[in-house]
C-alpha cells in the first residue's frame, strides 16, 4: 500500500526541484553574472561595500523592531483571546485580513494614514494636530506590524491552548499569582510557538519591499527594495540575484541555528515539532 | 466532644454548588480533623474530586462556607490557603527538572539558595528519590513522577493534603506499594490527608476514615471495618467488596425472612414486618456437606487465584455469589451455610 503512496510523492518532488531547488539555483547562477554577462564575483565584492552594508543593517535592525513589537503585541493578545468565552471568533478576526492581498491592504492603508485621511481626520475631530504618518518610519512600522501580527498570534495561540491546564492549577496551588503563573509557566511552555512566531515574523520583514515603496516613500531602504530596484529598475539582474542569494544563505543559517537545539529538545520530550511556515507576503 | 471541636482542621458548612444548571451539592457539610487519613470513595461523578477543589480554592460555592483551621477561607484564592494538592496525572512542570518542580513554590518566596536547596533535599529524600535531583521530569517513570508530585506538594509544609487519585495511573504492584508508603507518610507528617478515589480497595487499606459519597451526598462515613462490616445501604454495600443484596423481611425478635425461609441474625433494631435488604459477604457462605436450608446449583466457577468466585442459583432464582476454596463444578447442586453474625440488615430507604 505505502509502495503506490510513493509514487505519487514524485509530483510532490517534482514540484520542489522545478518551483522551489530550480530557482534558487538560477538566482545563485545569475548572482555571479555582472552586467555584461561575465562570470565573476563583483556583485558580492559591491555587497560587502558600504552602501549595501547600511542596507543591510537597517533591514535586520527594522525585521528585529518589527518582530520585537509583534511579540510584544501578540504574546497578551494571544494570552486575553484564549480566557474570553468568544475565542474562536476574535481568532477569526484576527485571521481573516491575512487572507486579503497584502497590496491592497497596503492601499487601503496609504488612504487610512494620509495627510487627510481617516486617522487624521479623527485626530481633528478630537482637536488634536494631525500627525504626518505616510512616508514616515511610524507609519512603515504600523503597517508591517498590522500585516505581520497574525503570524506571531497564531502559533503562540495554539502554544497557549496546548498548556495543561492542571499545570497552571498546580502552580497556583503551589502559591503562584496571575503574574508568576504566566512568567513562570506559560511563558517557558508556549517557548515554541515563541520561536515560530519570531521565525514567521522576521524572516520575510527582512525582505519586504512594498510597503517600504508605498508607506515609507524610500525613507527606508532595505534589501528587499535593493532586490526590487535591480531587477525592475536598473536592470542589474546580477548584483539583485546577488543580494537575494545572502539572504537566502543566512535565512538557512538563521533557521538551522533556532531550530537545531529546538529538535534536540523535542527528541527528548517526545512532542510534535510544530512546523515553520512562511508568511505569504 | 469540646476536644472534638478543638481539633477540626477543615469544615465545609452547607455548601451549595451548581454547574450548568446541575446541582452538584445541596446543603453539603462536612467536618476533618486534625493528623486523620480521609478518603472520599464514590463513583465518578459523585462530587469528591468537586471537594477537593472547593478545598483548595479552584472551585468557589455558590453558598455556604469553607474553614481551615476555623478560619473562613471561602473567598480566598488557592495560591493564598495553607493547602497542597497532589493532582491526578501528577501536573509536573515540563519545563523543569526534577529540583526545580521540587522547589517551584520557594522560588516564588524570598529565600536563601542554600535553604532551598536543603529543604528540597529534605523533600526529595523523604520520598526516597535524594538522587534524581537533577533528573528531567520526561526520564522518570510513573512512579517517581508520583514521588516528585508528593515532595513538590508537601514542601511547604502545608496544613492539608489533598489527593486526587493519585494512585490510578500506577500499575497494581506499584499502587500497593504507594499505598503503604502513603499511609506512612500521613503518620510521619502528621498533617490531615484527604484522599479521593474509586477504588474501594485503596480507601479500605489506607483510611482512618472513609466518606462514600454518591450524587453529591455522604452515604455513609464511618471506618474502614465499619463501613465494610455494616454498610448503611445498598449503595455502600454494593460499592464496598463483593456482595450479595437480598430483599427480606424483619420478622422481629431477631430472625429475618429470606426467599421464605427463616434464618437468625444479629441485627434487631427494626420494626417488626419491616422490609429490608440483608447483605452476606461472597467470604462468608460457605460450602457444606451437610443439608441446609440454602441449596444453589452452581452457574460458573471462575480461579481467582486465592479462592475460587462462584456463582449459583436457589430454586427461586436468586443468584449467589460465593467465595470458596472448594473446587465444585458447574452444574453441581450445593448447600451452603452462614452464620448469623454474617447477615447484615439494613434499611431498603436512604
Amino acid at each position: 500500500m505505502f509502495k503506490d503512496f510513493k509514487k505519487y510523492a514524485i509530483i510532490y518532488y517534482l514540484w520542489i526541484i522545478i518551483f522551489v531547488v530550480l530557482p534558487i539555483l538560477l538566482i545563485f547562477i545569475q548572482s555571479f553574472l555582472d552586467m555584461n554577462h561575465h562570470f565573476n564575483l563583483i556583485n558580492y565584492k559591491t555587497f560587502f561595500s558600504s552602501t549595501y552594508l547600511k542596507m543591510t543593517f537597517n533591514s535586520i535592525i527594522y525585521a528585529l523592531l518589527i518582530t520585537l513589537i509583534c511579540l510584544m503585541l501578540a504574546f497578551p493578545t494571544a494570552y486575553l483571546i484564549l480566557k474570553t468565552k468568544y475565542k474562536k471568533i476574535l481568532l477569526i478576526l484576527l485571521i481573516l485580513p491575512s487572507w486579503i492581498n497584502l497590496l491592497l491592504k497596503t492601499y487601503a492603508f496609504m488612504g487610512l494614514l494620509a495627510t487627510k485621511g481617516f486617522l487624521n481626520n479623527i485626530l481633528v475631530l478630537l482637536n488634536l494636530n494631525p500627525v504626518q504618518f505616510l512616508f514616515t518610519i511610524k507609519g512603515f512600522l504600523i503597517v508591517s506590524i498590522y500585516i505581520f501580527i497574525p503570524f506571531m498570534i497564531l502559533p503562540i495561540y495554539n502554544s497557549i491552548e496546548q498548556i495543561p491546564e492542571n499545570l497552571i492549577k498546580a502552580a497556583q496551588d503551589l502559591g503562584a499569582n496571575k503574574w508568576q503563573i504566566i512568567k513562570k509557566i506559560i511563558i517557558p511552555l508556549s517557548k515554541n510557538g515563541i520561536n515560530a512566531g519570531i521565525q514567521v515574523v522576521f524572516i520575510p520583514s527582512l525582505s519586504i519591499f512594498m510597503i517600504t515603496r508605498l508607506i515609507a516613500g524610500n525613507q527606508i531602504i532595505t534589501l528587499g527594495t535593493a532586490i526590487e530596484e535591480h531587477f525592475l529598475v536598473t536592470g542589474n539582474w546580477g548584483m539583485g540575484a546577488a543580494i537575494g542569494s545572502i539572504l537566502i544563505i543566512s535565512l538557512f543559517l538563521s533557521i538551522f541555528i533556532v531550530q537545531y537545539p529546538r529538535k534536540k529538545f523535542l527528541r527528548k520530550k517526545n512532542v510534535d515539532i510544530p512546523s515553520v511556515g512562511g508568511a505569504n507576503v | 466532644m469540646k476536644w472534638g471541636k478543638m481539633n477540626i482542621k477543615i469544615e465545609l458548612k452547607n455548601i451549595f454548588l451548581s454547574y450548568d444548571h446541575t446541582v452538584i451539592f445541596e446543603d453539603f457539610s462536612m467536618q476533618l480533623d486534625d493528623n486523620k487519613f480521609y478518603t472520599l470513595l464514590g463513583p465518578s461523578g459523585c462530587g469528591k474530586t468537586t471537594i477537593l477543589n472547593l478545598i483548595a480554592g479552584f472551585i468557589k460555592p455558590d453558598a455556604g462556607q469553607i474553614l481551615i483551621d476555623g478560619i473562613d477561607v471561602t473567598n480566598i484564592e488557592p495560591n493564598k490557603r495553607l493547602v497542597n494538592t497532589v493532582f491526578q496525572d501528577y501536573a509536573l512542570f515540563p519545563h523543569l527538572n526534577v529540583y526545580d518542580n521540587v522547589a517551584f513554590s520557594l522560588s516564588l518566596q524570598k529565600i536563601s539558595k542554600i535553604e532551598k536547596k536543603k529543604r528540597v533535599m529534605d523533600a526529595l529524600n523523604f520520598v526516597n528519590l535524594g538522587e534524581y535531583i537533577y533528573r528531567d521530569i520526561a526520564e522518570l517513570s510513573g512512579g517517581q513522577k508520583q514521588r516528585v508530585a508528593i515532595a513538590r506538594a508537601i514542601i511547604n509544609q502545608p496544613k492539608v493534603l489533598l489527593l486526587d487519585e493519585p494512585l490510578s495511573a500506577l500499575d497494581l504492584k506499584l499502587r500497593t506499594e504507594m499505598q503503604y508508603e502513603l499511609k506512612k507518610l500521613q503518620k510521619e507528617l502528621a498533617i490531615t490527608f484527604v484522599f479521593v478515589t474509586h477504588d474501594q480497595e485503596e480507601a479500605l487499606g489506607m483510611s482512618d476514615y472513609i466518606y462514600v459519597l454518591n450524587n453529591g451526598q455522604v452515604m455513609q462515613k464511618g471506618n474502614p471495618i465499619d463501613i465494610y462490616d455494616e454498610p448503611k445501604n445498598r449503595f455502600v454495600a454494593d460499592f464496598i467488596g463483593e456482595s450479595n443484596i437480598i430483599s427480606a423481611k424483619y420478622l422481629g425478635d431477631y430472625q429475618v425472612k429470606i426467599n421464605n425461609d427463616i434464618y437468625k441474625c444479629v441485627d434487631g433494631n427494626f420494626n417488626q414486618g419491616t422490609l429490608v435488604d440483608v447483605v452476606i459477604r461472597p467470604e462468608d457462605l460457605k460450602i457444606v456437606t451437610h443439608k441446609t436450608k440454602l441449596k444453589v446449583q452452581i452457574i460458573t466457577r471462575l480461579f481467582k487465584g486465592m479462592h475460587y468466585e462462584i456463582v449459583g442459583q436457589d430454586i427461586s432464582g436468586e443468584k449467589w455469589l460465593i467465595h470458596s476454596i472448594k473446587n465444585v463444578m458447574p452444574g453441581e447442586e450445593v448447600f451452603l451455610d452462614f452464620d448469623p453474625e454474617d447477615i447484615h440488615l439494613m434499611s431498603t430507604n436512604v
